[in-house]
């Protein structure tokens, strides 16, 4: 078998194996869909009059339209940190060391791992996205070509920050130290243009919020949903996640091709 | 004719400056059973690991099913079979799921990894548990599992690293029975256990390993037969008869505080009617009388004390 069919077919088996514990267990996958969830719930029913009017008038679903594209990406976030906590309770099971004493694809453990978690991204992304457009959202400007767009940035953010979330997995001890470390991935969002503008912040924390991973890819997907200015963030989102894939990507690699403990 | 399975030439590995293994040698010819017995933190796991490729030695080579085993590490893991210490099954899935997960990453067909995985399953008598998922397994089931697991890819040569650690005696010889069976077929088993009656039983070739370095091999009698011979312990309850016992048979070791006597003997009838015999002329009668022949666990007493000493020897009754 060639090398290219041999990693597809091993990297098949092992995405099949990942997605059935996804399916076994989804209370994993559940739980953090909670979190973006709740946060879209209060910031709109609780928060939303006062949100709204301290963004300069405009009605609960202006703010409605302005927190939806944020938390789909906030969803990555939290989504991923699940992949950290799984990817580091696999580690530390026999099961890894008996794959890497067989035949097969190397790289096929962690890619497994990968494609199932931007699988599990997308339908999280969906879920938390219907709650949006149960409560008011509304995309009906955007061309097909704009949603085809903001789908693709959904999966290459979801690629970028699943790889990162990878390899803090592998280094991570126990699952417990897993979800810790991964709290970036969750935290970050907070710090975002979810749900303030970025000029409507403290001045010396404006470059800090502007240019972190967040951002670009909200702003981004802000403008090809609804139509705002995206500018220089299209290319900004694009870099982080090149970036933080390749970071994540050879990270994770070199962790996987140290000795086994 | 016979092939070499394994080859191994002056391994060594050490983690910081603990050194682990301190250039072993070894030489396993194809379709017998090689046992590497030691103590625990002898270095034993961290052989397996070396010679399955999962962990890369400091020095010294190898060759494992004839390939070397850094050089062509993926040919070594197509012929190898792996079973460590800590259970290595999917806890997460069915056992019919991880029978099925070996499969595929052997790349059988479907067809063939649903019969093989069937087979194997009924083989290990896991057939009833093979819908429930393996965290819920027993120790030995777990472990017979992880072995069946093992065998999907057809393994010409199988590491089983503490086999039967942790198993009730009942499990413990399933798995002696499992692990001759799959020499029957014409595999190799390299084994480490720190049970000696496990070498004994199972091993055509034991190897005792104690701090990192090779301290004997050969068959379980050649190891026996390099320590010194059998005897026999008389016991009294009685110190007056022991004094009186003592000095009449001058000739054997005395252990005061236990008030026991031991006589060297080859454990034959012939030299135990001789020692009764003077016993009786002398009017000597001991309480208890045990006849001791040499078995592993003095050789590997004897090849391992460096620091302690056991407190009390087996004794086996005739």
């Amino acid at each position: 078998m060639s090398t290219l069919s041999l990693a597809a077919r091993d990297t098949t088996t092992m995405l099949r194996r990942n997605l059935l514990h996804a399916r076994r267990y989804p209370s994993l996958t559940l739980n953090l869909l909670l979190t973006p969830i709740m946060l879209l719930l209060l910031f709109v029913y609780i928060f939303g009059d006062t949100m709204s009017a301290g963004m300069g008038g405009g009605d609960r679903s202006d703010y409605i339209a302005y927190l939806v594209p944020g938390l789909l990406l906030m969803t990555i976030g939290s989504t991923t940190i699940g992949t950290a906590v799984s990817v580091s309770n696999d580690m530390t099971e026999g099961i890894i060391a008996r794959f890497r004493t067989m035949a097969i694809h190397r790289g096929s453990v962690i890619t497994g791992h990968v494609i199932g978690s931007v699988l599990q991204s997308v339908i999280s992304v969906v879920l938390v996205g219907a709650v949006g457009v149960a409560i008011g959202f509304r995309s009906t400007d955007a061309t097909a070509l704009e949603w085809l767009a903001a789908f693709a940035l959904l999966v290459l953010f979801a690629t970028a920050l699943t790889w990162i979330a990878v390899g803090m997995g592998m280094v991570s001890p126990n699952a417990e130290a897993a979800s810790n470390n991964a709290m970036p991935l969750i935290f970050l969002p907070l710090i975002s243009s979810t749900f303030v503008p970025v000029d409507q912040m403290p001045g010396w924390f404006q470059p800090i919020a502007e240019y972190q991973p967040f951002t670009p890819a909200i702003e981004t997907l802000r403008g090809l949903l609804l139509g705002t200015e995206i500018g220089h963030n299209g290319w900004l989102a694009l870099a982080w996640c090149v970036a933080l894939t390749a970071l994540g990507y050879f990270w994770s690699k070199a962790v996987f091709d140290r000795d086994a403990k | 004719m016979t092939t070499t399975a394994i080859a191994a030439n002056g391994l060594r590995k050490s983690y910081g400056d603990k050194t682990v293994l301190d250039g072993i040698d070894l030489t396993v010819p194809e379709g017998t059973i090689f046992a590497l017995l030691g103590p625990n933190g002898a270095g034993k796991t961290t052989a397996v690991k070396i010679l399955s490729t999962l962990i890369t030695a400091d020095g010294g080579r190898a060759q494992v099913a004839g390939h070397d085993l850094t050089a062509q590490a993926q040919s070594v893991r197509a012929a190898i079979g792996v079973t460590g210490q800590f259970s290595a099954v999917d806890g997460l899935i069915t056992g019919e799921e991880n029978m099925l997960l070996m499969a595929d990453l052997n790349h059988l067909s479907k067809q063939e990894g649903r019969r093989v995985a069937a087979e194997l399953l009924a083989r290990f008598d896991l057939t009833e548990a093979a819908k429930k998922p393996a965290s819920t397994y027993s120790g030995g089931m777990k472990r017979r599992l992880d072995i069946a697991m093992t065998l999907v890819g057809s393994p010409r040569i199988i590491f089983l690293d503490e086999p039967t650690t942790g198993l009730d005696p009942r499990s413990r010889h399933n798995m002696w029975q499992i692990i001759r069976e799959l020499v029957a077929d014409g595999v190799t088993v390299f084994l480490t256990t720190q049970y000696l009656e496990e070498a004994d039983q199972l091993a055509d070739r034991i190897a005792v390993l104690n701090n990192g370095k090779i301290a004997a091999e050969g068959t379980a009698e050649e190891l026996k037969r390099m320590i010194p011979g059998g005897h026999i312990r008389l016991r009294f309850t009685d110190p007056d008869a022991y004094r009186s016992a003592a000095t009449t048979l001058h000739e054997a070791a005395r252990d005061d505080e236990a008030l026991a006597l031991q006589l060297p003997s080859d454990g034959s009838q012939r030299n135990l009617r001789t020692i009764l015999d003077r016993l009786d002329a002398s009017g000597i009668e001991a309480d208890e009388l045990t006849v001791h022949t040499p078995d592993l666990d003095d050789v590997f007493f004897a090849l391992t004390a460096t620091t302690t000493v056991p407190a009390q020897q087996k004794e086996s009754a005739r």
